[in-house]
Order: structure tokens, then sequence, then C-alpha cells
């Protein structure tokens, strides 16, 4: 327990971790050859299938079936990006995809943000027992919940559209219960009770004090939220179809058609992926943070 | 906070803030001096607002978990004792617990539990430790540091879909790159796609693939909070790194390593993206012989291809129930080895 304590208060710090980790280390911990060669293997895992997702797309189909496999580039690329963006419909499926995820992204950090931090830092009946509820349903598996929301949006002529894929996932447990844990270490409570003497309303609270107090946890939150919208597979492929797909759908639809030319998938997959490829150079150091920080607290 | 003393003070705002009243009247206090009037009215509206906040902070999150989540959960258990079909879905009957009955003869379902099992099991385990080699690793003094960690998390950032499309073209029979690589050494090529192992296996490789990075970071964290003072005694008494590793680090991680258990676990049950892509056409049956059709995969085939959503609800609980066993196992397991301890 005091350990915990210790690594979360270090972490709020952001390079006090690394220190300890350092210390624990301390003696013995420097990285020899063999750490590196380890390591850079385990890279190499990591990256090939990417690096190689990009080489079989600039191929062809037939020169993806021969024995042995590129291992360079060729010049095919932008016609199977072409040929992928045309067959799969993936103009519409990346706007579906930025729609859903983008609003799901929102709404999930906003309405986490609110109820972590009543969980966190106000008082309430049943707050135990409801907090208590958030963190057991974590363990519900989405199927439970696929055929009576197909039946529904059924009825309501929903199927096909965008806000039947965004509805269900605009809240996460997951979410509330990471701004919880953030918020009660990260918000001084005397902050809160000197603007509720200077007579703030909550809102205010909320807003002049809590979102500036929670903004890097909501940023993590955000990103780990968009990863997963984005990826989701589940719901979008059993409510939606290839006319109005999200790029999940869609990469589903070029990979089972019936006469494949893998090296168009691959530009499919290659084009499918690229947007969060980009958001990972950019943010990869905060979403590893974030995961690091969502991780012991879990 | 200072609610008794504003009642007594007010004693009229005091009766108006009863329920029923709507927070901003201020009729009652008509009679008073104007500070009096601002001051009750804010009084009470400092009052229900203390008192509302946390209700209305909480409220989106459980009113739309609860629609999308949780009622849900109980109509898929109302569903699954009826007859319902894709074809015509107004169309609903009582059936009692057919579909569980249908389910408990049906080969497919045992054979789906089956291969959930050990698609799981050698999904699970060999992920998780190389993800506690790797956090290990990844704990020494490394120059670079956040790049390796970013590099070993970027799997995370492919989706199931675009990883498992390459997946399958790196597996396939003729021409492809592991059979390739293997011929090297050897190994007769495998045929992925349709033997028994070597389809689970190659699924597996997937989800491998994607999350041994996201468990290796987990471990990371919770490795840099173990205190150095714990290594520094190991290390008087003798321990090598190996030893140190053993005694110290892995026993200091039990609580998360059982974390990262539940959540595979949980993930392994609900396997349904790999597979289903990975037998492309054929996907929803988990190729030709179903060797790998998990739960997951039964339940999509047997609702959305075949049509018996009735049927489809009665795999999703047998799914949860599943889960359930599992995390009471796992409680019982908890608890021995504290005990133990």
């Amino acid at each position: 327990m005091s350990q915990l304590s210790i690594s979360r208060a270090g972490r709020r710090e952001g390079k006090a971790p690394r220190q300890r980790g350092r210390m624990g280390a301390g003696k013995q911990l420097h990285a020899g050859p063999v750490t590196y060669l380890v390591l850079a293997v385990f890279a190499l895992v990591s990256l090939a299938p990417l690096v190689w997702t990009a080489i079989a797309a600039s191929r062809t189909d037939r020169r993806l079936a021969q024995t042995p496999p590129p291992l360079w580039f060729g010049g095919n690329l932008f016609r199977n990006l072409e040929a992928a963006w045309d067959q799969a419909g993936l103009g519409t499926a990346m706007l579906n995809s930025v729609i859903v995820a983008g609003t799901i992204t929102v709404s999930t950090v906003l309405f986490s943000t609110l109820a972590g931090f009543a969980f966190a830092k106000l008082r309430f009946r049943f707050s135990g027992v409801l907090l208590l509820l958030t963190v057991g349903t974590m363990m519900i598996p989405p199927q439970l919940a696929v055929v009576p929301l197909y039946l529904w949006m059924s009825n309501l002529g929903w199927s096909n559209q965008l806000q039947t894929v965004i509805l269900p996932s605009l809240v996460t447990a997951f979410g509330t219960f990471f701004m919880r844990q953030y918020l009660v270490q990260a918000l001084p409570t005397e902050l809160i009770e000197a603007a509720r003497v200077d007579g703030a309303s909550s809102l205010r609270i909320v807003w002049h004090v809590v979102f500036p107090a929670a903004r890097p946890a909501m940023a993590v939150l955000g990103l780990l939220t968009f990863v997963f919208a984005w990826n989701d597979f589940l719901w979008p492929i059993i409510a939606l179809t290839q006319q109005n797909p999200t790029v999940q759908v869609a990469l589903n639809s070029l990979g089972t058609g019936y006469v494949p030319d893998q090296a168009v998938i691959m530009a499919g997959a290659l084009l499918g992926t690229l947007p969060l490829l980009i958001a990972f150079l950019l943010f990869g150091k905060q979403i590893v943070g974030g995961i690091m920080q969502g991780a012991i607290k879990g | 906070m200072s609610s008794p003393k504003q009642a007594l003070a007010h004693p009229a705002s005091s009766a108006e803030a009863a329920p029923g009243t709507p927070p901003g009247a201020a009729g009652g206090a008509r009679g008073r001096g104007a500070p009096a009037d601002a001051d009750s009215w804010r009084g009470r509206f400092y009052r229900w607002d203390t008192k509302a906040a946390p209700y209305a902070f909480v409220a989106p999150f459980f009113v739309l978990f609860g629609a999308f989540s949780l009622i849900p959960l109980l109509y898929t258990a109302w569903y699954s004792l009826h007859n319902v079909q894709l074809s015509s879905l107004d169309h609903q009957t009582w059936a009692g617990l057919d579909n569980y009955r249908n389910l408990l003869s049906s080969d497919f379902f045992w054979n789906a539990l089956k291969n959930t099992f050990s698609i799981g099991l050698i999904s699970t385990v060999p992920q998780l430790l190389a993800a506690l080699g790797l956090a290990h690793l990844l704990n020494y003094k490394l120059r670079g540091s956040t790049m390796w960690r970013v590099v070993m998390l970027t799997p995370y950032a492919t989706s199931v879909a675009a990883a498992t499309l390459v997946f399958t073209l790196l597996y396939s029979w003729d021409g492809g790159m592991v059979n390739w690589v293997l011929h090297f050494f050897g190994v007769e090529p495998v045929n992925w796609r349709e033997s028994d192992w070597g389809s689970q296996f190659a699924v597996s490789s997937i989800v491998i693939w994607r999350w041994t990075g996201y468990n290796a970071l987990i471990y990371l964290a919770a490795m840099q909070a173990i205190p150095a003072d714990l290594y520094e005694s190991a290390a008087i008494d003798g321990a090598n790194r190996w030893q140190q590793f053993r005694h110290v680090t892995v026993p200091q991680l039990r609580p998360t390593i059982l974390f990262t258990v539940v959540v595979s676990t949980i993930g392994a049950t609900q396997l349904f993206g790999e597979p289903l892509l990975f037998g492309g056409v054929s996907g929803s049956k988990g190729g030709s012989e179903h060797q790998y059709q998990t739960l997951g995969l039964y339940m999509y085939d047997q609702g959305w291809i075949i049509g018996n959503l009735g049927k489809a609800s009665a795999i999703a609980w047998s799914m949860f129930l599943l889960l359930l066993i599992i995390a009471a196992v796992n409680l019982l397991l908890t608890r021995r080895l504290r005990k133990s301890q």
C-alpha cells in the first residue's frame, strides 16, 4: 500500500518514477549489449509487420504470391492505394471513423471527468456502492449488449447509421475510474473548499478548478479512447454495412472479397492504420505514460 | 456546510427549501429587505447546488451506461429465452430453455468453447511471459528509453483488422513469409489456415503481437514502484540478477500479474476480430473445419449469418457465465496464495 502511494506521488511530477527505477536498478542495472540486442529483436518484431505492410502495398498481387516474398518496395504503391480507396470506399470510411471516434472521445472524456470528480472529491449517498458498481461492470463483455442493441436500433430505423455506433460507446466505466484515480491525487480538496467558501457554484468549480487540474489525464484518456474507438470492431461490423462503413468495417469487406487482390488489401490496411500511426508518432510518449499511469491503479 | 446556521437565521427560507419548491423561487422572502432576500436565495441555491451537483455529475455516466450496457445485459437474458429470428424481428415467441438446451447438445458449441480455451491459453501465457521479460529489460537504465517504449507499443495502435490482414498474408501456404523463413531452418511448410494447431497458433500470434508491449508497460510501471532497498539487501545477500528477478521482482509484481491475467482472460474469452478476419470468406465459421471458431465467432455466426438471435443471446450469456466462473476461480486462487504466504 505504501509502495503504491509513493509511486503515485512520484508519478505526478513525471520525472520522479524514472529516477526511482534507476535507483531500484541502482547498482547493477546499466543495460549491456545483450539487453540492447534483445530489445532490438523485440522492436523488429513489433515494427516488421507494419513495414512489410507498406512493402506489400507497393507490389502486385502476383509478386506477393511468389516465393521468396518481396523484401523491398516496388513501384505499385499509388495504384494500390487508389484501388483500395475506391474498392473499400475508404474516403467515406475515414470520415465516418473520424466522426465516430471524435464524438466518442469528447463525450467519454467530458463525462468521465465529471463523474470521476464526483467520485473522487464529492460526498453523496451511495457513492461507494456506485463506484464499486462502476468498477465491477468493467468485466461485462460487449457481446452481452449486442443483440438488444441491434434490435432496438433496427426498430428505430437506425441500422447502418453512425449514431448507432456512437451511442453505446459515449461513456466507459474505465474512463470514469481512470479519472477518479487521477483526481484523488491531483486535485487538492482544499482548493475546492476554498472555491466553495468564495461562493462558487459547482459548475464554476468544475470549469475553473477541476478541468485545469485534470487536463493531463484528460489528454491521455482522450488518446486512449480515440485509439479504442478507431479500432473497435464487433459492434460496428454488426451495426453498419459496406454502404456506410467505418474504417474497420471497410477493411473487413476488403479482406472478405471473393477475388482478393492481396496488394490492394495491404494498401487498405496501411491506409486504415496510418492516421493512428501518425497520432502515435506525435503523442507516443503521452500514450505510453498514460498506460503506465492507468496500470497500477487499475 | 453552514446550512444549520442559515436555517436558524432565516427560518422562512429554510421552510421554503422544502422539497418541491423550485430553487430559484424567491416569492416568500418578499417581505424582507433586499439584502436578506439575495442572501437567502443564494444560501438556498448554494445548498441545493452542493447536494445535487454530485448526482448531476455522475448521472450522464449512469444513464448512458445503464441504457446501453446494463439494461441490454438483462434484455439479452430475456431474448435468450425466446425464439428471435433476424428475418422476422417483430415476431418473437417464448422458447424457455430451448436455446440453451440446443447449445448444450451442439458439437459446435463445445468445439467453440474448447477453441476459446486453447487459443486463450496459447495467446495469454506466452504474451504475459514475454511482457514480463520485456518489462525487465525496459527497466534497465537505457539510452532512448522512451523510444523503446513507444516502439514496443506500436502494435497496440494497429487495428485488429489491419493486423490480421497482414498476418493472414504472412501465414499464407505458399509464398507466405513465415513458411519461407521456416524453410531456412529446414522446417516443412505448415498449413497455417487449415491445420488444427497451426491455425490456432497463427490466430494467437496476432493477439500476442498486439498486446505484449501493452502488458510490458503495465509491468514496467509496477517494477518502478519496487523500493530500491529490496534489491540492495538482496545484492548484499549475494543474489545475482536472475535470483533478484525471481525473488524480488516477481513476488513484488504479484498483484499486477494477477491484474493482467484477469484482463487477458477476459480479452481471450471475447476473442472475435482476429479469427473472423483470419478466416476470410469463411471467417464466421472459424475455418473450414471450425478449427478456430471461438465463442465470440460462434455467437456472430449464429446471430447474424444464420440469423438466430435468440440462440446468439444464449451464447452471449454462456460467455458471461464462463467469465463469472473464471473470476470465482481466480478469487479462490488468490485467497489460497495469500494464505500460503
